[in-house]
């Protein structure tokens, strides 16, 4: 035990969440974890965040990075993409959380999440 | 924030109506304050609206906002009564005397006619009455949709369209393990329904669907695409100026209209036993009858020509009309909310409540949420945002002091009171739970995530069980 304990958090890589009131939030999480993955273990309170739990249906999962990080998150599904499209803000560096798995590279990662603003969108639903 | 003093009041809250709109609206304003008080009041015996009665059974993920629904329904701080029909059961005067504020969450339970001779006839449906169907709505259960025809057509081209041609033609095998009703799994095993077409005013590039549910249809197993080339006409050109979404959302139109397939798409394609596909720059003008009067043998529709370009082009006929043989129709152009009680100020027009960041003009203390203050647009999490709106107004009205709490109100005590007199018997959240845990247990049985119970007297029985 008394092995496993540093070994477990040396493996830990440190991810910065910028939140909607533009407050810094750091946290120490496991690679693998996903994003998502964080948001949820660490209990933090970003209003409606990942409200399809991961399943690629919401987009209320959105994360914006900044350039060079956003390179080195790896490519895009076109699943990911099509839901990307329906999120709010969406920007060139914009991700979904619950598809990004962390890696030791990614140790220091910066995520902003993106304000909610009033929905302005004029696709209307069930209407052509 | 939130700060109580022992001798002050805590604020009643109640929301009228158990969607997302509602359910979101609950949760902001619990953690906003650590005092508020909120009362869920839903016409239903069952919560969550349009995630139970209108999300499509193949979309099993975006049901998942259920169990966040459920964390709000059992926090200490808030109360779910449904069986309450409010504008009849209880008045929304009564719910105002009785709360400091009560938020209309009620949705838009509409439907949008087309207003064309012969939508009457037998063989046209509502995409809501026909969504209701298959989702186990107790208002529709007696529907049984007539499948036995060849050919049907949707019109409209929003999301809605798109589950209903989907669910039209998606293989039994897939629609088995969802919680598509079990009378609905057998009439669609039954259905000779071989071709849909998605029928909409205008062109490619004004289509009302998102991109994901595009995908599910190009990729649908056993169905092939059949498109007319000539729609899309200029469509490529002008590309390069859109947006990423419509932008990209175009691109798989053209790519799943014009490009030749892929190897997999050309496996998919030779097998397929059934087709749909878009028609552009068509309006329903009749719905034209069969030799016997009474059932429907085919569309009249308008030719359009588009004047003006991107999301504001607008329709306009050229004159000529095309007959569409079809023995199906439905019409899917869009929900609309209902008024609820002659207190509540509406705009008949554009059918909603009319409101200023979710404040209902006019009357003091009360708001709206979700469709029945944005109109039925957007996804679930369009309704979020503007349900937490809503609740950041009703935060600030509480703190600038606009809204008064220091009166106590008695809430549910007086509601309670109130049902009671008129026999009106609540489901609260646990009695919903028994018909949850039921239905879940029938779904095991038939490999299902749920078997729904499809009228309110069986949803009662249990609930009082
Ligand atoms: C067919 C269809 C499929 C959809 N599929 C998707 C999808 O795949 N993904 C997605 O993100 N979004 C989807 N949506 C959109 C989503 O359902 C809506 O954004 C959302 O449900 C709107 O929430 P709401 O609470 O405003 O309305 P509703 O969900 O309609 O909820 C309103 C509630 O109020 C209750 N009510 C009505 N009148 C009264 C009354 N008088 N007294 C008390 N209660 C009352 C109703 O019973 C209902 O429970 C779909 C919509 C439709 C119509
Ligand atoms: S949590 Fe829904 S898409 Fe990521």
């Amino acid at each position: 035990l008394t092995t496993v304990q540093p070994l477990r958090s040396e493996n830990k890589v440190t991810v910065h969440f910028i939140n909607r009131d533009g407050e810094k939030i750091s946290v120490k999480a496991s690679p693998g974890d996903s994003l998502l993955d964080v948001v949820i273990n660490e209990d933090l309170d970003f209003d409606g965040f990942g409200a399809c739990e991961g399943t690629l249906a919401c987009s209320t999962c959105h994360l914006i990075f900044d350039e060079e990080v956003y390179k080195k998150l790896g490519p895009v599904t076109d699943e990911e993409m099509d839901m990307l499209d329906l999120a709010y803000g969406l920007t060139d560096t914009s991700r979904l959380g619950c598809q990004i798995c962390l890696t030791k590279s990614l140790d220091g990662v910066v995520a902003r999440v993106p304000e909610s603003v009033a929905d302005i969108r004029q696709t209307k639903d069930g209407s052509s | 924030r939130g700060k109580a003093f022992s001798s002050s009041t805590c604020p009643k809250v109640c929301v009228v109506g158990g969607g997302p709109a509602g359910f979101y609206t609950a949760q902001h304003l619990i953690k906003a304050r650590q005092d508020v008080q909120v009362d869920v009041y839903e016409r239903l015996p069952v919560p969550f609206g349009l995630v139970r009665f209108g999300v499509a059974p193949d979309h099993p993920e975006v049901k998942n906002v259920i169990n966040t629904f459920t964390q709000t329904a059992k926090h200490s701080r808030c109360s779910f009564y449904g069986n309450v029909n409010v504008g009849k059961d209880v008045s929304v005067g009564e719910l105002l005397q009785a709360y400091h504020a009560v938020i209309l969450s009620y949705g838009a339970e509409g439907n949008r006619s087309m207003g064309v001779p012969g939508e009457h006839l037998a063989g046209v449906y509502s995409a809501k009455d026909f969504v209701g169907w298959y989702n186990g709505l107790p208002s529709c259960r007696e529907l049984n949709p007539d499948l036995s025809c060849d050919t049907a057509m949707v019109l409209g081209q929003g999301n809605v369209a798109l589950d209903v041609a989907r669910i039209l033609l998606s293989p039994l095998d897939f629609l088995k393990k969802t919680d598509i009703t079990q009378p609905a799994l057998e009439a669609l095993a039954a259905s000779r329904v071989r071709r849909v077409w998605i029928v909409g005013r205008r062109g490619p590039m004004q289509v009302a669907c998102t991109i994901k549910e595009l995908r599910e249809m190009a990729t649908l197993p056993g169905t092939r695409p059949e498109m007319t080339p000539a729609d899309f006409e200029g469509v490529r050109d002008a590309l390069k100026d859109l947006p990423r979404p419509r932008k990209r959302l175009t691109e798989l139109m053209m790519k799943t209209a014009l490009e030749p397939p892929g190897e997999k798409e050309r496996e998919r394609w030779s097998g397929a036993s059934r087709v749909w596909g878009f028609r552009f720059f068509r309006s329903p003008v009749e719905v034209l009858a069969d030799s016997g009067g009474k059932k429907v043998a085919a569309v009249r529709l308008a030719v359009n020509k588009l004047e003006g370009s991107g999301e504001a082009a607008q329709a306009v006929c050229t004159g000529e009309t095309e007959d569409v043989p079809c023995g199906l129709v439905i019409s899917s152009i869009g929900y609309k909310s209902l008024p609820i009680d002659a207190a509540v100020p509406f705009d008949p027009r554009r059918a909603i409540v009319p409101n200023s960041m979710g404040r209902v003009q006019q009357v003091l203390g009360l708001y709206c949420s979700g469709w029945v203050k944005t109109g039925p647009t957007g996804v679930i999490a369009t309704t979020m945002n503007n349900s937490f709106d809503t609740a950041r107004s009703l935060m600030e009205d509480l703190d600038s002091g606009k809204l008064d709490v220091s009166a106590e109100k008695p809430g549910s005590l007086r509601i309670a009171a109130l049902l009671e007199e008129k026999g009106v018997n609540p489901v609260v959240f646990s009695d919903w739970e028994k018909i949850d845990r039921l239905e879940v247990s029938r779904g095991e049985v038939c490999g299902k995530p749920r078997e729904k119970l499809l009228s309110v007297e069986e949803m009662l029985a249990v609930a009082r069980s």
